[in-house]
C-alpha cells in the first residue's frame, strides 16, 4: 500500500509513545546510572566507571548462563517449528471438532506461567506425579533434582507442551486464507501431497512462521518462571537462565550496580538479535513487494 | 530525580543521545534522506547507519572494556571513527 | 496416449506399476484421514494430560495425594475450593489479577488505535526507527527492569496498587496491540479512508463510526492476546505489590509452608487461573481463526 507523507501523523502516535517511554525510557536510563556505580542508597553511591561491565563479562557463571540460554532457546525453535506447523496441517477445519480442537490447543498459552511451573512440578514429581511415577515404574531412576539430563528434558518438554501451540494457532489461520481454489486445481494436477505443501502450503505460511519464531525466541530467552518453579535452576545451576541469574542478582543479593551492567549486555543481545530479524523480515516484504512488482 | 541517581557521564552519554535524534529530525525536515547501497549487505537510510554505528560502538566499548586491558578513550575513538565511516560509506 | 498398447515387457510392467499407484492414491484419503485423526488425539492427550493431573489432585484430600499415587480421585472432596472461596486473600487474589489486567486491557488498546492507524496509513519522519523501537520493548526482559519500575513506582506513590501494573505491562502490550492492529488496518483499503472524507466525515467520526466496526475482528484478537499476555505475567506483578494489589500467582506462593507444600490447594488454586482463559477464549474463537496470525496472511 503506498503511504501518504504526512508528518502529523505523530500527534496519532504521541499518547502511545509518552506511555511506553514512561515505562521503558525512565527506568532503561536508571538501569544505566547503576551500572556505573556502586549504589548502597541515593546519598551513599560512589562512581565505578566500567567496572562491573569488565567483572560481568569475565564472569564464568554468566558466560555459561549465556551459553546454556542460546542451547535452550535454539533447541526449542528446533522442535517447535515443525511440530507447530504438522499440528497444524491436522488440525481439522470445519464444524465442532475444529472450534473444540481450537479451544484445547490455546489452553496452555493462556495458562500464568509460575502455574506452568506448577502443573509439571505436580506432574513429574516421582511420588505424586503421574511423568514421574510412570517412568520410575518402567525402571528408569528418573529424577529431575538429581539428573541435570532429567531437569533439561523436562524443561523442554514443559516449553513444548506451553508454546507449540502458538506456533500451530499462527500456521492454522495461514492455512484458513489459502482459497479452496487452489486445493482444487492441486487435485487436479494431480499433485502429491509434499507437492501441495511445498508449493501451496508453505509460501503462504513464511509470513505468519516468520512471527511466530521472533516471539518464540524472544520468549524463549526471556524463560523466567516456569523453570523457577519447576527446578529452582538446578540441580546445580544446570537449568539456571539468563533471567533467573539476573533476578537473582538483583532481588536476592541488591547488587544493584552488577546486575545493572548485566542487564545491559543482556539488553544488547536482545538489541542485537531483534534487528537482524527484524532487518530481514523486512527485506524480505520488499523482495516479494518488488517480485510482484 | 534523586532515585535516578544520576552521574556526570551519564548525563553527558544522554544528552548526546538526545542531541543526535533532534539533529538527525532537523536534518531530515531540511533534506529528506533517500535509501541507499552503500559496502553494507543491505539498503540503509541515515537513521539506519546512524543505529548500526551506534550499536557497533557499543559492541566495540564492551569488546575493549571486557576483554582487553586498553584505555576505554580507545574505544570511543574507534567508535567514532567508524560512525563517521559508515555515515559517509555505509 | 501412445503408451496404451504397450510393445516391450518393460512398458508392461511400468503400466501395472502406474495403475497400481493409482489406486493406492485414490484409496489413500480415507486411511490418511484416520491417521491425521490418531494424531491430533495424540496430540490432545499430551495438552490435557498434565492439566487432568493437576485438576484430579485438586479434588484429593491431602492425605489421598501423599498416601499413594491415584488415578481419579478416590476420596472426592472440595475442601481445597471451599478454602480458597472463603478466605479472602486467595479469593483478592482474583480479583486484583482481573482488575489490573481489565485496566491494562483499555489503556493499551485505546493508545494503540490511533497509533497503530498512523502507522498503518501515514509515512512520517522515524516511522520505522520508532516501529522497531517499540518491538524491542515487547523482546525486552521484565528482568532488566525489574529494580528502577520497583523504584519508579515507589517514588511516584504507586506501589502496590492495580494501575502500577497496569502501566508497567503496557510496555510489553501495548508495542504488541500495535504490531497486531497495523496488520489489521493494512488490511482495510485505503480508498475507504478517502471516501469518507469526501463524504465529509471528521477524523474522529470515521475513526469511530466507520473504521473501528469495520476491524472489530481485529480489535477482538488484540483485546486476547492483550488478556493472555497481562495474565500469565508474574516477574512485574508480584515485584510491583505487597499486599493491596497482590496477584494470584503470588498468593499461591503461600502453599509453600513449613510442613511441606499444600498441593491440594496449589492444585486448586492453579485450575482456577485456567478458567479466565477458557471463557476469553470461548468468546474469540471465530475471530481467532480468522486472524491469528495478527492479521497478515
Amino acid at each position: 500500500m503506498n503511504k501518504v507523507r504526512n508528518n502529523r501523523a505523530w500527534w496519532l502516535i504521541l499518547p502511545m509513545l509518552l506511555l511506553v517511554a514512561f515505562s521503558a525510557i525512565i527506568p532503561l536510563m536508571t538501569v544505566v546510572n547503576y551500572s556505573v556505580q556502586d549504589v548502597f542508597d541515593a546519598n551513599t553511591r560512589f562512581f565505578t566507571g566500567t567496572e562491573w561491565f569488565r567483572e560481568m563479562l569475565n564472569d564464568p557463571a554468566l558466560q555459561a548462563a549465556v551459553l546454556r540460554q542460546f542451547a535452550f532457546s535454539l533447541t526449542v525453535l528446533a522442535i517447535e517449528v515443525p511440530l507447530g506447523i504438522g499440528i497444524a496441517l491436522i488440525m481439522p477445519r470445519k464444524g465442532w471438532q475444529a472450534s473444540a480442537v481450537l479451544i484445547l490447543v490455546t489452553m496452555p498459552l493462556l495458562i500464568p506461567w509460575n502455574v506452568v511451573g506448577s502443573i509439571w512440578q505436580i506432574f513429574t514429581r516421582g511420588d505424586i506425579g503421574l511423568m514421574g511415577w510412570s517412568l520410575r515404574e518402567l525402571g528408569y531412576g528418573y529424577s529431575i533434582t538429581a539428573s541435570p539430563v532429567d531437569a533439561w528434558a523436562t524443561i523442554i518438554l514443559m516449553d513444548i507442551w506451553h508454546w507449540t501451540p502458538l506456533i500451530a494457532l499462527l500456521c492454522y489461520s495461514g492455512l484458513r486464507s489459502i482459497p479452496d481454489a487452489y486445493y482444487q486445481a492441486a487435485r487436479i494436477d494431480r499433485a502429491s501431497t509434499w507437492a501441495v505443501f511445498r508449493y501451496i502450503q508453505l509460501p503462504k505460511l513464511t509470513n505468519v512462521l516468520v512471527i511466530g519464531v521472533l516471539l518464540r525466541f524472544m520468549h524463549s530467552f526471556m524463560i523466567y518462571a516456569e523453570p523457577f518453579v519447576l527446578t529452582g535452576g538446578g540441580p546445580g545451576s544446570s537449568t539456571t537462565f539468563l533471567s533467573q541469574s539476573l533476578t537473582t542478582m538483583a532481588i536476592g543479593q541488591q547488587d544493584l550496580g552488577p546486575s545493572a551492567a548485566f542487564s545491559l549486555i543482556y539488553f544488547l543481545i536482545i538489541l542485537l538479535v531483534s534487528w537482524v530479524f527484524y532487518t530481514a523480515i523486512m527485506n524480505m516484504q520488499k523482495d516479494k513487494q518488488d517480485g510482484e512488482a | 530525580m534523586e532515585w535516578m541517581v544520576w552521574t556526570t557521564p551519564t548525563t553527558i552519554f544522554f544528552s548526546t543521545i538526545a542531541a543526535m535524534l533532534a539533529g538527525m529530525t532537523a536534518w531530515e525536515v531540511a533534506s529528506p534522506s533517500i535509501e541507499r547501497k552503500g559496502f553494507l549487505p543491505i539498503a540503509t537510510t541515515r537513521g539506519d547507519r546512524l543505529f548500526i554505528g551506534l550499536l557497533s560502538a557499543a559492541y566495540i566499548h564492551l569488546l575493549v572494556v571486557g576483554f582487553t586491558p586498553l584505555s576505554i578513550w580507545l574505544a570511543l575513538g574507534t567508535s567514532f571513527l567508524w560512525l563517521l565511516i559508515l555515515m559517509r560509506w555505509g | 496416449m501412445t503408451d496404451s498398447m504397450p510393445t516391450t515387457p518393460e512398458a508392461v510392467r511400468k503400466q501395472a506399476a502406474a495403475a497400481d499407484a493409482r489406486r493406492r492414491r485414490q484409496a489413500r484419503p480415507v486411511s490418511r484421514q484416520w491417521r491425521k485423526r490418531g494424531l491430533m488425539a495424540a496430540y490432545i492427550v499430551f495438552v490435557l494430560l498434565p492439566i487432568y493431573w493437576l485438576l484430579n489432585m485438586s479434588f484429593q484430600s491431602n492425605t489421598e495425594i501423599l498416601g499413594g499415587l491415584t488415578l481419579w480421585p478416590e476420596d472426592f472432596t472440595l475442601e481445597h475450593y471451599a478454602r480458597i472461596f472463603t478466605d479472602s486473600s486467595w479469593y483478592m487474589g482474583y480479583v486484583n489479577s482481573i482488575t489490573y489486567v481489565v485496566m491494562n486491557m483499555a489503556i493499551s488498546i485505546a493508545v494503540a488505535l490511533p497509533a497503530a492507524y498512523a502507522f498503518s496509513r501515514y509515512q512520517f519522519i522515524g516511522d520505522k526507527h520508532l516501529f522497531f523501537w517499540l518491538l524491542t520493548n515487547l523482546m525486552a526482559p521484565p528482568a532488566v527492569f525489574l529494580l528502577p519500575y520497583f523504584q519508579l513506582y515507589y517514588t511516584v506513590g504507586l506501589f502496590d496498587t492495580h494501575i502500577a501494573v497496569a502501566l508497567a505491562h503496557c510496555l510489553f502490550n501495548i508495542p504488541l496491540a500495535v504490531w497486531i492492529l497495523e496488520g489489521f488496518m493494512s488490511g482495510v483499503p485505503k480508498e475507504i479512508d478517502e471516501t469518507a472524507f469526501i463524504d465529509g466525515y471528521s477524523f474522529p467520526k470515521f475513526f469511530v463510526r466507520i473504521f473501528i466496526p469495520m476491524i472489530s475482528s481485529g480489535i477482538g484478537v488484540t483485546l486476547f492476546f492483550l488478556f493472555m499476555f497481562s495474565w500469565v505475567e508474574l516477574l512485574l506483578a508480584s515485584t510491583l505489590t505487597a499486599t493491596n494489589a497482590q496477584p494470584i500467582a503470588s498468593v499461591m506462593t503461600q502453599t509453600k509452608g513449613a510442613s511441606g507444600i499444600d498441593w491440594g490447594t496449589l492444585a486448586a488454586a492453579g485450575t482456577l487461573t485456567i478458567l479466565p482463559g477458557i471463557v476469553v477464549v470461548y468468546f474469540v474463537r471465530n475471530h481467532i481463526a480468522k486472524g491469528f496470525a495478527l492479521g497478515r496472511t
